[in-house]
């Protein structure tokens, strides 16, 4: 067994909205896997259906070896979910909450339960409705994190910490990652966030999937950002093909380029004379555009 | 107070539908008792006979209040004494939707962060609601002149309409600066109307025999309006005495809100345990927890409930004695032991619709933690959904049973003592109570379908509460045909004590119930969560 998930040809519609529209989803066990979609592309719906909250119109789902809709009682003791918006009961103390649902889970390690409680900075006795979103979150997370399962499903877990417990929210899934016996989902909308952590990701749009693969598998898609100032007019950059948006400035020059042509462009460069250079790597931000620009044609 | 204005018209286009519906229905409603007593009585010598034998009623007293004449006026004016209890209802929940929920869920923050004024939300909701019932009363006063009744009374008829409306809706703006949960805040409101139905009630009932307590009315703001006596006295002095109250009230309101932060109540949330006790491990464990605080304050007042009425049953005894002309139809009818035990049918038909409101309550509990996410968090983790439900639906059906238990004992266990005959009358009156429960369950079971089928209309479970409440108030008034009062699962329960207890009717409820709820649970099974 080393698929995790499995997800073939999914299509669900609410109404008139087609929420997901042949969508494929593959999760290895073991591996950090990022579900990357603007807001409203299908991320949560996929979710569900995945979790055996929704059934699927049309389309082919597995999730641990089992069916998600049948098996979900059974499934469930395997897997722990954080939604996107996590609501808690407004009597219940945060630290009940995470015992709650941790024992619901089939136990609960509360000598981690008490680490992550204190590298998240949150008060357990707090009650459900005197929490921040942010804070709300947290107390699903750790509710996750210190579960015994083999599998976490995230659903934008970040979208309301702030950076700071951003970051501890990174150390954490690379500390699950080094570990390697457990398999995470993780949507996002926050790409640097996904790059940052994930091995392997799926980008959708519309309710389709439009690429998956390894970071490295999609940088020839991708484009490098080129600052420079030059010794001489930069001739001849222009008409080579694979740069884009180039802007000049006297000497300074700004433009995009295409991976496959980095080589010819920085010879061009070279002949002129490089005083200074800045490039940046292609983020998953222009990454996401450009698939964006893509599938709108 | 900057941007009111725009507030209003907010809460206007966002109740376009429910304040109309309210403001109208209610508002006419009284309108349709004229033909029916004019039909029923037609002469003057007719309507003082039945007002004679009404006002020593005491489950009509317990009902509707007091009733001082006989012209058609008072009568009908009488008759609509339960008007106010549900006007006084409308008005304090339009009020917490309007604040308290809005603030709770973070609409008002939005709002607070334009151009809004610290105390523009609580007056655009009390300047709504109190124009809505103002809108009401020139309704039911119009509708009375026109139906050819004296102008003088009918203006006073509205203005008990009106102060109910404003009463409450004053009440609502205190409830919701105390917590900072609309659903306290809401048990708060309708606790203190509860209060004031049950005070108005005790002081009336007493008035008619003993009058010990009678002066139990004058606390309460029912009461007061009620003293009014549209077509009688038209008395002026008690509404000017509401409408103080009400200033008072609204005036508490706005300094309350002056002196808590924004989000939070005056009653302040204090921390709790930081690990879960061991028990709550299974999500009937859970269920106690979100349950256990309502179904208390529930049980705490029914039994105050059939305090009240078990203390006043005697008073029903002592009138038969007093009034010589009554004794004698009341022996014919069958002694002053027929006329207690119809008191206490009345007041069992009475408590059941009660207990159904709870029952309502707590299964539409469901609908409320899936559309917060609430189940979805549950439901994820390998709790099945039978599972989950089944939790709730446990303190739909045992929980109306408890609290009726609550109050069939106490009312039995006071008028046993008081007649000196607790083993003949606490099986009695708690049996008669008990009988309730199969409808009780039903209107449960028809929460479970519609959660079940049709979620997004499991509040509709409300409106067909409402029918059964105004089937038994105007029913047989309005001479409605039987297969409309058979719609109503209350028609079906038999009066007891005293009637004839049928089981028939009662397993057949219950059959039903079972097979509604079960075809409700199969639906939620099949269908896509959240919904």
């Amino acid at each position: 067994m080393t698929e995790a998930i499995d997800a073939e040809g999914l299509v669900k519609s609410f109404g008139r909205t087609l929420a997901l529209d042949g969508l494929n989803l593959t999760v290895q066990t073991g591996e950090v896997h990022g579900f990357l979609g603007p807001n409203g592309s299908g991320k949560t719906t996929t979710i569900r259906i995945l979790l055996g909250l929704m059934r699927p119109d049309r389309g082919r789902a597995r999730l641990l070896g089992g069916d998600p809709w049948g098996d979900a009682t059974r499934l469930h003791k395997r897997l722990a979910y954080v939604p996107g918006d996590v609501t808690l009961w407004p009597n219940l103390t945060g630290g009940e909450v995470i015992d709650l649902l941790g024992r619901l889970r089939g136990g609960l390690d509360t000598r981690r339960r008490d680490q992550l409680l204190h590298r998240f900075e949150l008060d357990p006795r707090k009650k459900g409705r005197a929490y921040s979103k942010g804070n709300r979150q947290k107390v699903a997370l750790v509710a996750a994190l210190a579960s015994d399962v083999e599998l976490l499903v995230l659903d934008e877990p970040t979208s309301g910490l702030d950076p700071l417990m951003e970051q501890v929210f990174r150390e954490v899934i690379r500390e699950e990652q080094r570990r390697g016996d457990r398999t995470v989902l993780l949507s996002s909308h926050i790409l640097s966030e996904v790059e940052a952590l994930c091995d392997r990701l799926t980008i959708i749009r519309d309710g389709r999937t439009v690429e998956t693969g390894t970071l490295a598998d999609m940088r020839h898609l991708t484009r490098t950002s080129i600052q420079a100032e030059l010794a001489g007019s930069p001739d001849g950059l222009a008409h080579l093909a694979g740069v884009h948006d180039l802007r000049t400035d006297g000497s300074r020059v700004a433009f995009d380029v295409d991976t496959d042509a980095l080589e010819p462009a920085l010879q061009k460069m070279i002949k002129v004379g490089v005083r200074s250079l800045v490039s940046q790597p292609p983020t998953l931000e222009e990454l996401f555009l450009r698939q964006y620009q893509g599938s709108s044609k | 107070m900057t941007g009111t204005g725009k507030l209003v018209r907010l809460i206007l286009r966002r109740d376009r539908l429910l304040l109309p519906l309210w403001v109208i229905l209610l508002g006419i409603v009284p309108a349709g008792y004229i033909s029916s007593f004019v039909s029923l009585f037609p002469t003057d010598a007719d309507r003082v006979e039945y007002a004679r034998v009404s006002a020593g009623n005491a489950g009509f007293v317990a009902l509707y209040g007091p009733l001082e004449g006989h012209s058609l006026g008072e009568l009908v004016a009488w008759r609509a004494g339960f008007l106010p209890v549900m006007i006084g209802l409308c008005a304090l929940l339009t009020v917490i939707r309007h604040t308290r929920t809005d603030e709770e869920q973070g609409r008002t923050e939005l709002i607070g962060a334009a151009a809004v004024g610290r105390h523009a939300q609580l007056a655009a909701a009390l300047i709504t609601t109190c124009a809505a019932g103002l809108v009401l009363g020139v309704i039911t006063a119009t509708a009375m002149v026109a139906e050819g009744l004296p102008v003088d009374g009918s203006v006073w008829f509205g203005t008990q309409f009106v102060l109910s409306t404003w009463v409450f809706a004053a009440v609502a703006s205190v409830a919701a600066q105390l917590t900072s949960s609309a659903r306290s805040a809401r048990s708060i409101a309708v606790g203190v109307l509860g209060a004031a139905y049950v005070l108005r009630l005790a002081g009336d009932i007493s008035d008619l025999g003993s009058r010990a307590l009678s002066w139990l009315s004058w606390l309460s703001p029912i009461g007061w309006v009620q003293h009014i006596f549209p077509y009688g006295g038209n008395a002026w002095w008690p509404a000017v005495l509401t409408l103080f109250f009400a200033a008072a009230a609204t005036g508490l309101g706005v300094v309350l809100l002056g002196r808590r932060d924004f989000g939070d109540g005056l009653l302040p949330a204090r921390l709790g345990p930081a690990t879960a006790a061991p028990r709550l491990r299974s999500p009937l464990a859970l269920a106690w927890r979100l349950h256990r605080g309502l179904l208390a304050g529930w049980i705490v007042a029914f039994a105050a409930l059939g305090l009240v009425f078990g203390a006043v049953g005697n008073s029903v005894v002592d009138l038969a004695r007093s009034s010589s002309g009554l004794d004698e139809i009341f022996a014919r009818m069958g002694g002053g032991t027929v006329l207690v035990d119809t008191y206490f049918a009345s007041i069992a038909g009475l408590i059941g619709v009660i207990a159904a409101c709870y029952a309502v309550q707590a299964t539409l509990r469901l609908r409320d933690e899936e559309s917060t996410g609430r189940a979805e968090v549950l439901l994820g983790t390998p709790v099945s959904r039978l599972a989950w439900a089944g939790s709730h639906l446990t303190f739909s059906l045992l929980g109306p049973a408890v609290i009726l238990a609550a109050e069939g004992l106490a009312a039995g266990l006071t008028y046993g003592s008081i007649a000196k005959d607790v083993p003949g009358r606490l099986p009695a009156i708690l049996g008669g109570t008990m009988a309730q429960l199969p409808a009780v369950w039903m209107l449960a079971a028809v929460a479970v379908l519609l959660f079940g089928v049709l979620p997004r209309l499991a509040a509709v479970t409300w409106g067909a509460l409402a029918t059964c409440v105004l089937l038994m108030l105007v029913g047989t008034t309005l001479q409605f045909d039987q297969w409309v009062l058979d719609l109503s699962p209350f028609t079906h329960v038999p009066h007891l004590p005293g009637g004839h207890l049928g089981w028939t009717p009662l397993v057949v409820l219950t059959v039903v119930a079972v097979v509604v709820s079960a075809a409700g649970l199969a639906g939620f099974r099949r269908r896509d969560l959240p919904s």
